[in-house]
């Protein structure tokens, strides 16, 4: 059975004078211990049906539509005391903003101990000496724990927050483009320690980013996001060999290969743009494809 | 320890402007600063007053360069002259008769609105759109409109001559002699009540939408997002990420308006006639009494200084990233 | 890696992710990144908000009335206001609205033509101030380092120093009348907007038109002037409507001490009367009422404007639709059909 199953996902903001669809009709599922990947351009969604899975987002946001179920449990049915005993326990996150999501005036080994005694029954000297060993898994020495965020480089405040996401062994890992704030090597650093980590514990991940090739590296399956919906939905090497969809294959074409001969570059062009994108199809098995849009222009300057 | 240095450093600097602006002000004027003084005195001063005036402003000849070092020497160590309505009395003894009284009701409504407010502030943003968070900015911004002694007079007037809930005067009845017994405490708590009731009224609603404007900042932090994401209890993460953090900006700002407060004291005083360095302040420049008057500015600005230097030490304990690693 | 990816080469995408929803966001509430394309756009755009905005409006009704009739004094009550009449301390009536004082004054007229010099003092006076403000904050902006130093040492001296006492001292020793009111309000309210302003002009100091305009050799005044004042518009008029607050509370301060000019007739100088004459102790509130809410009337005017500005340039200040706790969860409203 799947850890987590989206169906028909609808996320709307609701202003007085329009609303406008931040999700539509989006649905995938992921299995126990696989890492799917979510891409597309800035706006497109991706972070609304992350913060959507955790009934994080806030007015004007509203889930207007579909489901979501968490390994059989329906997420939108649960009430405030519900959610906070299933979140992080259950589901854990690592924000797009990872360099300020630490509270900057408590000490990080507080703000572990913290979430550890949110979710159980624990002294505090357990909790701090628990937290201890949580930060020695991501190589940070222990007494770092009296450590303030502001006394932390961004590498290690972003380790820090995931020691903090595997604290209570969740069954899902939320990666929001984890490594955007970081230069390339840490951002090397912190993949492979999600990759160690992920092996070890056997979580599910869902990774969102804008970087097709860390993308690509990092994910098992891989779906591709326009306004708000899924266009493409495919196995990673499939994405890469054999995509379909014009929108995927101009994100291909948009970023260099990091081995083989060197190929032209070719950019989103303004006109590859889809409004009303229609219900994916399955083209080949495990390769879902939405049909139409405009075939992309093979020599745009 | 560098943070506090500097800030100590800042605050020397602005003492000696200060001082020097007393120094200046009387010499700026065209003419005789003390001829000018007696001719727009009625009542009819007495050679040693005179005397004693002319020592203070020190007109009593020689240039500037010799009487400002002797004027700077002569405050630092606390020699602000004798008292011109109150001779022969010195200045510093009448000031430190009447400084208690304004530490009193400037700190504790300081307090109550400050404490009060911000925690107001924090409810009303945290529940956005609730009866707090509409009714209570609106109406607060409105007491705060009236002037520090209208609202003091209304005060006096409701409850002090018309119900005579509370006395009208002074900080203390006629006849009892400060002590430490409990009828005294009462007593003067008794007098307090209104002067700090009005200006808590007035300073209560800046703070309240200072913290709330702050506290709808913070709580679109991501750190919120995040505790909120790791399931921790609305109380702690109303309390110990959003509100600790929206404190620090309020903290500053408490340095800022502790001038504000003394000037509303000053007025709450005067109206309250209430013993304070206001009431006295008010009465030197009625009286012309230039020595006092100097000796009262100086003291309230050392007074603001200090109250300034205690909100840095707080706010070195509230905030690590200037608790320099 | 990173140069490469769609993000950067996608159109430049203005609805942000979860973060920022895209409803939320309207032309006016922009904040100031580019250069505006014509000057006093920013201020034009801020306007026309305002005049959408309840608040602002009532906020400008009122003020409006109070200069009306503060113009239409001499129309409304003609002759001295001040000059003794018979019959003094009768409470309203019909032939005297708001009642007579001690002396026989009528206090309507009293609290009319008092508006003339309140609101002339107030608004000169913060104008002013908010001009020292904008000269010192822009040029401690602009120019950094040691300017910026200097300026601001002196800035912040001028906030520590109290004040009201500062300003009885300074009103005791200078001579008395309107000018010396004005200047006094001007010394000792400038610093708050200087700080206020030098700080919204070092963001702008940092925005890339700037970096431009000093490079392609643009005279230093020329680009304060022209490319960041325009941008500043909002955060100026929010100090210059502090500023008047700040200089009508404290003009009436200043004058029911006794230390204003005794001669005006101002709100001030009224409810030194009122208080002098123990109007109030002995039961006489109409004579006590009129000034005082006439003052508290303007500043909740301006305050209201004030708010409004806020409102207007911070969405998030906005009164949302329904009463929610910050920490509620996502509301799920499930329509029969997604679509």
């Amino acid at each position: 059975m799947s850890v987590l199953e989206v169906q028909d996902l609808t996320v709307e903001y609701v202003s007085d004078e329009r609303s406008v669809r931040g999700a539509d009709r989006v649905s995938f599922s992921i299995e126990q211990g696989e890492i799917l990947g979510l891409a597309g351009e800035s706006g497109c969604g991706k972070s609304t049906c992350a913060n959507a899975i955790m009934r994080l987002l806030k007015e004007p946001a509203r889930i207007t539509g579909g489901s979501i179920r968490f390994d059989g449990h329906d997420v939108l049915d649960m009430d405030a005391a519900r959610l906070r005993q299933w979140r992080w326990r259950e589901v854990a996150m690592v924000f797009q903003s990872a360099m300020s999501s630490l509270n900057p005036v408590m000490r990080i080994g507080d703000q572990l101990v913290d979430t550890l005694r949110a979710h159980e029954r624990i002294s505090r000297a357990d909790a701090w000496r628990r937290a201890g060993e949580l930060l020695a898994m991501v190589r940070i020495d222990a007494d770092r724990l009296r450590a303030y965020p502001h006394q932390l480089s961004g590498g290690q405040r972003q380790r820090v927050v995931i020691a903090m996401a595997c604290a209570l062994r969740p069954r899902l890992l939320i990666l929001d483009e984890p490594t955007t704030a970081l230069d390339v090597v840490v951002q090397q650093e912190i993949l492979q320690q999600i990759r160690e980590l992920q092996r070890e514990l056997d979580f599910a991940v869902l990774f969102i980013t804008h970087d097709m090739s860390l993308m690509l590296e990092l994910s098992d399956r891989i779906g591709i996001m326009v306004a708000g919906r899924i266009v493409e939905l495919a196995p990673a090497a499939t994405i890469r060999d054999d995509a379909r969809h014009p929108y995927t294959r101009a994100l291909m074409g948009a970023f260099p290969p990091i081995s083989g001969p060197r190929t032209r570059l070719s950019g989103l062009a303004e006109g590859v743009r889809f409004t009303d994108v229609p219900d994916l199809v399955e083209v080949a098995p495990g390769h879902l494809v939405a049909p139409g849009g405009a075939p992309i222009q093979e020599e745009a300057a | 320890m560098r943070f506090i240095l500097r800030r100590i450093g800042f605050y020397l600097l602005a003492f000696w402007v200060s001082i020097t602006l007393n120094f200046l002000l009387p010499r700026l004027m065209p003419g005789d600063p003390v001829t000018r003084m007696l001719s727009r005195s009625q009542q009819r001063l007495e050679p040693q007053q005179i005397e004693a005036l002319q020592q203070m402003l020190g007109v009593n000849g020689g240039p500037w360069w010799q009487e400002y070092p002797d004027y700077l020497r002569r405050v630092l160590t606390g020699d602000f002259g004798v008292s011109i309505s109150r001779f022969p009395t010195p200045v510093t003894e009448v000031i430190a008769q009447q400084l208690p009284w304004t530490l009193l009701l400037g700190g504790v409504s300081l307090v109550i609105a400050v404490v009060l407010g911000n925690l107001l502030g924090i409810l009303a943003a945290w529940r956005r759109g609730g009866l707090l968070d509409s009714v209570a900015p609106p109406l607060l911004v409105f007491i705060g409109s009236f002037p520090y002694f209208w609202l003091a007079m209304g005060a006096l007037y409701l409850f002090g001559v018309m119900l005579g809930w509370a006395p009208l005067r002074h900080a203390f009845s006629v006849g009892l002699t400060p002590s430490w017994d409990p009828t005294f405490i009462g007593d003067v708590a008794a007098h307090l009540v209104l002067p700090a009731l009005s200006i808590v009224l007035v300073s209560i609603g800046g703070w309240m939408l200072g913290m709330r404007n702050t506290m709808i900042a913070t709580n679109a932090e991501d750190y919120i997002l995040m505790a909120e994401a790791k399931g921790l209890s609305p109380s702690r993460i109303m309390l110990r990420y959003g509100a600790r953090n929206a404190l620090l900006p309020s903290v500053t700002s408490i340095g800022m308006s502790i001038g504000f407060i003394v000037g509303g004291a000053l007025l709450t005083e005067v109206v309250f006639a209430y013993p304070g360095v206001g009431y006295q302040l008010l009465a030197a420049v009625q009286g012309l009494d230039y020595p006092l008057m100097q000796g009262l500015f100086l003291t309230i600005t050392a007074a603001v200084l200090l109250a300034n230097l205690l909100v840095d030490l707080v706010y070195v304990r509230l905030d690590p990233r200037v608790r320099v690693a | 890696m990173s140069i490469q990816s769609p993000e950067s080469l996608a159109h430049a995408a203005a609805v942000r992710d979860a973060a920022e929803p895209p409803s939320t966001r309207s032309i006016a509430t922009r904040p100031p990144e580019r250069r505006p394309r014509a000057r006093g756009r920013q201020l034009l755009r801020l306007l026309r908000a305002l005049s959408r905005n309840g608040k602002a409006v009532a906020g400008l009704v009122i003020l409006l009335v109070f200069v009306a009739l503060a113009l239409a004094a001499p129309l409304l009550f003609p002759g001295d206001p001040s000059r003794i009449g018979s019959g003094g301390a009768t409470p309203p009536s019909a032939e005297h609205l708001l009642g007579t004082t001690a002396k026989g004054q009528d206090v309507l007229a009293l609290t009319i033509w008092g508006a003339r010099s309140s609101l002339l003092v107030g608004f000169v006076a913060g104008v002013l101030s908010t001009i020292v403000g904008i000269v010192v904050g822009l040029t401690s902006a602009f120019f950094g380092k040691r300017v910026d130093d200097a300026l601001s040492l002196v800035t912040n001296v001028f906030l520590l120093i109290p004040g009201l006492p500062l300003l009885v001292l300074l009103a005791a020793f200078l001579p008395a009348g309107l000018g010396t009111v004005i200047a006094v309000l001007v010394i000792t309210g400038w610093a708050g907007s200087a700080r206020v302003l030098r700080a919204q002009g070092m963001s702008i100091r940092g925005k890339d038109y700037v970096g431009a305009a000093i490079t392609s050799g643009e005279r230093p005044l020329r680009i304060m002037l022209r490319e960041m004042l325009p941008n500043m518009a909002s955060i100026v008029m929010t100090t210059l409507l502090a500023c008047v607050i700040g200089a009508i509370g404290a003009q009436a301060g200043l004058e029911f001490l006794g230390l204003g000019d005794a001669n005006t007739l101002s709100w001030g100088t009224n409810l030194f009367w009122a208080s002098s004459d123990g109007a109030l102790m002995i039961g006489q509130w109409w004579i006590f009422v009129p000034s005082g809410l006439a003052i508290a009337l303007v500043a909740f005017a301006l305050a209201l404007c004030n708010y409004a500005v806020d409102e207007v340039t911070n969405p998030r200040l906005r009164r949302p639709r329904t009463a929610r706790s910050a920490t509620a969860p996502t509301t799920v409203a499930r329509k029969e059909d997604a679509r």
